[in-house]
């Protein structure tokens, strides 16, 4: 199948990928790792009319993953298997990375690309909702601004970027004191998007307690959806069985999904449930090591 | 837009549009069609290439991002002295019934045991895990990677 017409730019600079962009207002879109972009063109979801080529810009550090002020860097061009290969990153985002599709799509496909795309079975933007990530964007004369996830997703396959702008990268916060975190998939075969997928950031303060919690799902909502009534029950508290069967709970009735090829929407809920338990019991045995 | 895509260590030099897939300028632009085209949709793997060493499936990536790159598809992976270890062990350990799905595994076991000379089966179960055989023959291409891992080890050739 081929794509519709299009223009191409392979742009050699971000300065360059985004005046084109300027240029081309919402029909012209970006093209990192394209495992998304390019199907959705091939079935004519997708019908831009010129594509902005970032992957021969060597500058700006868009290929790299770093720590750097209390928080991890993932730039625009680093790839699904980049993440799952790193020594930099941990907790949800290290436990997610294998997840992501397939061995082939993750040597090309882009955490950033994924985040941008904000398809709502995608599962980078529940991790990022866990952790609290913000997305690092940049638009005419070098003009920044970082986006938390929970304002960049706007609704299923809608992000609050500017015409004119372009991810950079995205922060994710790396916490100080002890804190775990985990992503929990169920896919019907490698590759498959996530019949449920739960994300889970716990921080521990000095006496054991929760500090701070993060819990997102997956594909059993409209958009990713953070599970707030989870997190608030579990800050403050001693990590325990008893507490994760109630934050799971709390994630079920808040998880919205629906019926179909994939399982029944009461399956899903209680396997937002005992995803919900797993996750955070993870994230507090990595927490407490 | 003129492209030189370096494919089985070839420069093709070709005026191309920019929507051209990889895997259609693969076949009908350099005409080596051992790459298959199967869903066309980045589900079953059949189209994989070698971008720089790197699998990737040539249905999901245009032809002019591949420009002043270098691809290698089956038919590169013989060398000089006759067929590549993948090759050899694919036919001694029976690793194909129908054959279609047959250049991806390969190259995706060339690019494993490259990286990985001694894979374990979990590990090549992993790699391959995004290449459909709808043979169902994976228990004999697990054996065929691990069988020429272990040769070009012995080769001093992995």
């Amino acid at each position: 199948m081929l794509p519709a017409q299009f223009d191409y730019i392979a742009a050699s600079s971000v300065e360059e990928a985004i005046a084109a962009k300027a240029e081309g207002g919402d029909e012209t879109r970006f093209l990192a790792g394209g495992q998304s972009l390019l199907p959705m063109m091939k079935l004519r979801f997708a019908t831009p009319s010129k594509l902005v080529d970032i992957n021969r810009i060597a500058s700006a550090g868009l290929d790299s993953i770093r720590r750097h002020n209390g928080q991890l860097h993932i730039g625009a061009l680093v790839r699904h298997a980049d993440i799952a290969a790193s020594d930099a990153v941990s907790g949800a985002v290290a436990s997610a990375a294998p997840w992501i599709s397939d061995p082939l799509v993750r040597n090309l496909g882009t955490l950033c690309g994924s985040v941008a795309h904000c398809d709502p079975e995608g599962d980078w933007n529940t991790v990022l909702l866990a952790t609290g990530a913000e997305v690092v964007v940049q638009g005419p004369s070098d003009r920044r601004r970082s986006i938390d996830i929970g304002d960049f997703v706007v609704d299923f396959f809608t992000n609050s970027l500017a015409d004119d702008e372009m991810v950079l990268g995205v922060h994710i916060p790396v916490p100080s004191g002890p804190s775990g975190g985990s992503y929990q998939k169920l896919e019907r075969k490698v590759g498959d998007y996530a019949t449920v997928g739960v994300a889970a950031h716990l921080e521990l303060a000095a006496d054991g307690t929760i500090s701070a919690a993060g819990v997102a799902m997956t594909s059993v909502a409209p958009i990713n959806r953070k599970a707030t009534d989870a997190e608030a029950l579990l800050v403050g508290n001693t990590p325990s069985a008893e507490l994760f069967a109630e934050a799971g709970a709390a994630a079920a009735a808040a998880a919205d999904p629906r019926d179909d090829v994939r399982g029944s929407a009461r399956w899903k809920r209680q396997v937002v449930a005992a995803f919900t338990r797993r996750a955070l019991a993870a994230a507090a045995e990595q927490a407490q090591a | 837009m003129e492209i030189t895509v370096n494919i089985n260590g070839t420069d093709h030099t070709a005026d191309v549009e920019p929507r051209r897939l990889l895997v259609d300028h693969i076949r009908t632009g350099a005409g080596l069609t051992g790459t298959h085209i199967g869903c066309d949709t980045t589900s079953c793997g059949v189209c994989t290439v070698l971008v720089d060493g790197t699998p990737v499936k040539s249905c999901t990536m245009l032809a002019v991002q591949a420009d002043g790159r270098s691809v290698t598809t089956v038919e590169g992976l013989k060398t000089a002295d006759g067929l590549h270890p993948v090759q050899q062990a694919f036919s001694d350990e029976h690793g194909l019934q129908c054959g279609f799905c047959t250049p991806a595994m390969m190259l995706v076991g060339a690019a494993l045991i490259a990286d990985n000379p001694d894979p374990s089966d979990d590990e090549v179960r992993w790699a391959i895990s995004g290449n459909l055989c709808r043979c169902t023959g994976y228990m004999n291409i697990v054996k065929a990677i691990q069988a020429a891992a272990a040769a070009a080890s012995s080769n001093g050739d992995s």
